[in-house]
């Protein structure tokens, strides 16, 4: 085994794996529940662990702002939000984006306003997913360490020079300590070796950035990056299995358990996997079998291998932490809908709305949501509207 | 030189790998309206020159002005602020 165990909540392994990968540039405000994790870089820039220029802003808008400059400088930048912030931060992710920058951001997932809550839904991730940047979802706090030190590599890969996200649930991964491998300093540096940048701002060699772009070009430079971003897909791939054989822990855009002859299969993001696979586990022991799949890569959206998972099954119950409000479905049920609808055999999908603003979700709402599945599957009719769990029916 | 045809040619970024682009970006072909100067009628009084909000109005040495319709609009500011009604607008085209 290489590196050593330790024990650190989900901030704290984000930030720990933002320290090793040696940042240039942080630049951040804090908001819970990512809160910790700028707090502990601010300490290891204090004490001198990191030799990183720690850019205190007065908003969301700023850090990424500041952050966009620093990358198309040529640094390596962090920034970290949730909820609320990752709002004001919203007009600039597009630029990030469209400018090709490589910043890494961690995101603490949390619910929107209002009313005010700091705990988990996926409404932050969900409102960054039109906006060019590639995202990843941890279910553990391991995989928040190992993601986002994936995410440097990736994003600064010359065949991707596109931002990342790595989301953890917030609290329940945030703050929650686990045991995890970290990797000795000197593999991750082997990891993440320096890249001559792209684009990077120079006087002697002066550009414009962002410019004035009507219906003349627009339109083109969109497919350009549109394509752009499809392209890093076998990048991704490449890099995770890099890095599975550099740890031994093995990391695919989806992840797949117990779906071979499955006729039920849940997909979820983020920690809900868990207690998925948990569920899945006690009940087989009754002889039912639940297969279970939750996605690594969620944009660029890995509809090819969704098809390959999820063709096999008949019915297929899409779990999604956040409303799209006056949308046909949540959001993870409209990108796996859109996905199947080309697959040569289709499952019947149904909606599932669960856990918001941190709502407990446990193995105990997975079997009421087994048994409905196990209802579509005997009358072949799935509801056309979502299916609240864990909610005050009334 | 630097002129693509397609999206497949466009440099990483968007971006134009120059700088100082907007001098060659001729913002005058969006006007519908074109202001025509009757000179005799100036006094060389310079409300135009101040006002133009582009600015599209040249001043010369002797404070007489001119027009830049490379860069003019036609939003029409300077025939408004005219006291002398030097400034006329016509349509385009």
């Amino acid at each position: 085994m290489r590196g050593r165990v330790i024990g650190l909540n989900g901030d704290r392994a984000v930030a720990y794996a933002v320290k090793q990968a040696k940042v240039d540039v942080i630049s951040a405000y804090p908001i819970t529940p990512q809160t910790i994790i700028v707090e502990a870089l601010a300490e290891y820039v204090n004490n001198g662990e990191l030799d990183a220029a720690f850019i205190p802003v007065e908003s969301e808008h700023t850090a990424l702002s500041a952050a966009v400059g620093a990358s198309l400088a040529g640094a390596r930048v962090f920034t970290a939000t949730s909820s609320q912030g990752l709002a004001l931060m919203w007009e600039i992710l597009w630029i990030a984006a469209g400018l090709r920058t490589t910043i890494v951001m961690a995101m603490g997932n949390r619910a929107l306003s209002p009313n005010i809550n700091i705990h988990c839904s996926h409404d932050d991730a969900y409102a960054a997913r039109e906006t060019g940047w590639l995202q990843f979802f941890a279910e553990n706090v391991q995989e928040a360490y190992d993601l986002t030190l994936m995410a440097f590599r990736i994003s600064e890969d010359c065949r991707v020079l596109f931002p990342s996200i790595v989301n953890l649930d917030g609290f329940i991964l945030t703050h929650s300590v686990e045991r995890l491998n970290v990797l000795d300093d000197s593999d991750v540096d082997a990891f993440l070796p320096r890249k001559e940048p792209v684009n990077r701002i120079d006087p002697e060699r002066p550009m414009t950035y962002g410019a004035l772009d009507l219906f003349d070009w627009y339109m083109e430079h969109k497919r350009a990056q549109f394509e752009a971003l499809e392209s890093t897909r076998p990048v991704i791939k490449e890099i995770f299995e890099e890095y599975s054989e550099l740890t031994g822990r093995r990391y695919t855009p989806v992840k797949a358990y117990n779906v071979e002859g499955a006729d039920i299969v849940f997909v979820a993001l983020g920690t809900a996997a868990g207690t998925l696979r948990h569920a899945a586990r006690e009940l087989a022991e009754q002889g039912k079998k639940l297969g279970v799949v939750s996605l690594t890569q969620y944009r660029p959206f890995p509809a090819e291998e969704l098809r390959k998972i999820l063709g096999e099954a008949t019915v297929v119950g899409i779990l999604d932490r956040s409303i799209s409000f006056g949308s046909p479905a949540p959001q993870l049920f409209m990108d796996i809908a859109t996905s199947m609808y080309y697959a040569k055999k289709r499952p019947l999908l149904f909606s599932v709305i669960y856990g918001l603003g941190g709502r407990d979700f446990t193995p105990q709402h997975v079997f009421e949501l087994y048994k409905q599945a196990e209802n579509i599957l005997k009358t072949g009719e799935p509801p056309e509207t979502s299916i609240w769990v864990g909610l005050r029916e009334g | 030189m630097f002129a693509p045809k397609s999206w497949r040619d466009l440099p990483l970024g968007n971006v134009i790998p120059l700088p100082m682009t907007s001098l060659s970006y001729k913002t005058g072909n969006w006007r519908a309206l074109r202001p025509e100067l009757h000179k005799e009628k100036c006094i060389k009084c310079l409300m135009c020159w101040v006002h133009c909000p582009e600015p599209a109005i040249r001043r010369h040495e002797d404070d007489s002005v001119s027009i830049d319709y490379d860069f003019c609009k036609g939003c029409g500011i300077c025939a408004n602020v005219c006291p002398v009604h030097a400034i006329e607008m016509v349509m385009e085209g």
